[in-house]
């Protein structure tokens, strides 16, 4: 680096930094609690957490690490009766995955991306149904996690489009100087 | 903050995740262990979240009530168009409930009401209007074995239309309500007050002769009474209009421009009947 160094940030700028930072997760927590309240959907909270924790894994990792979906993934289970754990492990595979593959899928069109969430929604549901069944011993009924997979598959066109003004707004805050 | 070399950073953030997925099958396996503490951590957490969700009931319960009033503007149109068919047909049980109650209360006033029979008729085919002394007449086809005398009372399918005035061997005149020379006493049903019908040869006879103090009112059904034991009491005739000029009329139930089928009723009355031009004895066969 040649020239002067960067001046240090000051209070409110740093200020600023850690709540778009802290956006994501805290806007995420704010809406399982919302889809936890008595809407009559059971399975909202799950499909309410999965297209959240993949939009902003895939087009901004720094504000959703890893311990945070850790954070969500065990709110979420807290909020729904599923066992303790089964969300929490779901959740950060498909982080994971989703951190892994984001070089390719961010720079592809919105419906190849919805595909391939669909394809997500559908292992999450799938490694879910499989961990409760090893954890009970026993085949719990397969409609309930298809219909969980469907849910979360369908709201993530909404989800993805009010994420993506939040993220272009925090693009355009801090590309001004 | 602790200050850590680039490559040792880059090697935590690498593991981080497998250490987290480790410790969430870790967790999995504590909450299969110890199914109170996932209880417990539901409980602490409800109660945490429990004034976020009560402060959050009320705009909720807002946002469905908005939801509920639009659901019921969308069916608001057909409901309109049920209940106006309702009201159709109430109109019509209350015609039918208030007809009643009178029946009802001038039953009540009589307790020793004894039923009459179901009064015998003939049924015969109206062949010609008009004609004879009256203006107001139709001309009825009467088989030979059919015995008719004067004083029967003929009613259409609706209401009453007129008495028989002259009988033949085969045919038998009617005198209408309509006619001049027609005069049919009848109580207005609402108030049970006695008055005259009298015809003017118009479509519409005129009330006469009502009792001092009930006035007929607009739209009151009118029925025969027996006063003058020439009609039994009750046969529906009419209701009352008034004319402009404030004069009552009755509007005829019975279509009495257009008979074609008349009813001969024979209550065995035989009050008052016209003159015949032949005097002979009737044959009043009182029943």
């Amino acid at each position: 680096m040649v020239g002067r160094p960067e001046p240090s940030p000051g209070l409110l700028r740093r200020i600023d930094a850690l709540a778009r930072a802290a956006l994501p997760t805290f806007t995420t927590a704010l809406l399982l609690v919302l889809a936890a309240g008595p809407t009559g959907v059971p399975a909202l909270v799950p499909a309410t957490a999965l297209p959240c924790i993949f939009f902003w894994s895939l087009f901004r990792p720094g504000a959703m690490p890893p311990p945070a979906v850790f954070a969500l993934g065990a709110l979420q289970d807290l909020l729904t009766l599923a066992p303790l754990g089964i969300g929490v492990v779901t959740l950060l595979v498909a982080h994971g995955l989703a951190v892994s593959w984001r070089r390719f899928l961010a720079r592809q069109s919105f419906l190849f991306v919805w595909l391939a969430f669909c394809g997500f929604a559908l292992g999450v549901a799938g490694l879910g149904y499989l961990l409760t069944a090893l954890l009970s011993w026993n085949l719990p009924p397969l409609p309930p996690a298809l219909h969980q997979a469907g849910l979360s598959a369908g709201l993530y066109p909404a989800f993805a489009f009010f994420l993506g003004r939040v993220h272009a707004m925090m693009t355009r805050a801090e590309d001004t100087p | 903050m602790i200050r850590l070399s680039i490559p040792l950073r880059q090697a935590l953030a690498r593991l981080s995740l497998p250490v987290l997925i480790a410790a969430a099958f870790g967790t999995m396996l504590l909450g299969k262990a110890d199914a109170l503490l996932a209880e417990r951590a539901r409980t602490v957490l409800a109660d945490a979240l429990a004034p976020f969700y009560a402060a959050f009931a009320e705009p909720a319960r807002s946002v469905r009530d908005v939801i509920a009033d639009a659901q019921d503007l969308l069916v608001i149109r057909d409901e309109n168009a049920r209940l106006r068919e309702e009201n159709e047909r109430l109109r019509r049980w209350q015609a039918a409930a208030l007809s009643l109650e009178a029946e009802n209360a001038m039953l009540r006033r009589q307790l020793s009401f004894v039923p009459e029979r179901a009064p015998a008729f003939h049924t015969a085919r109206v062949i010609a209007d008009g004609g004879g002394v009256y203006a107001r007449a139709v001309l009825l086809a009467v088989p030979p074995e059919i015995q008719v005398r004067r004083g029967q009372i003929a009613l259409d399918e609706r209401g009453f239309v007129g008495r028989v005035t002259e009988v033949g061997t085969r045919s038998a005149r009617v005198l209408l309500a309509t006619d001049m020379n027609s005069r049919i006493p009848v109580t207005l049903e609402g108030s049970r007050a006695r008055a005259m019908l009298a015809g003017t040869n118009g479509a519409r006879p005129r009330l006469q002769h009502w009792s001092e103090g009930s006035r007929p009112a607009e739209g009151e059904r009118v029925v025969t009474s027996a006063e003058g034991i020439a009609f039994p009491a009750g046969l529906p005739i009419g209701v009352v209009r008034w004319t402009e000029s404030g004069v009552p009329e009755v509007e005829l139930f019975a279509r009495t421009d257009r008979l074609d089928v008349v009813r001969l009723f024979d209550f065995g009355l035989g009050g008052i009947l016209p003159p015949e031009a032949i005097a002979r004895p009737e044959p009043r066969a009182r029943r």
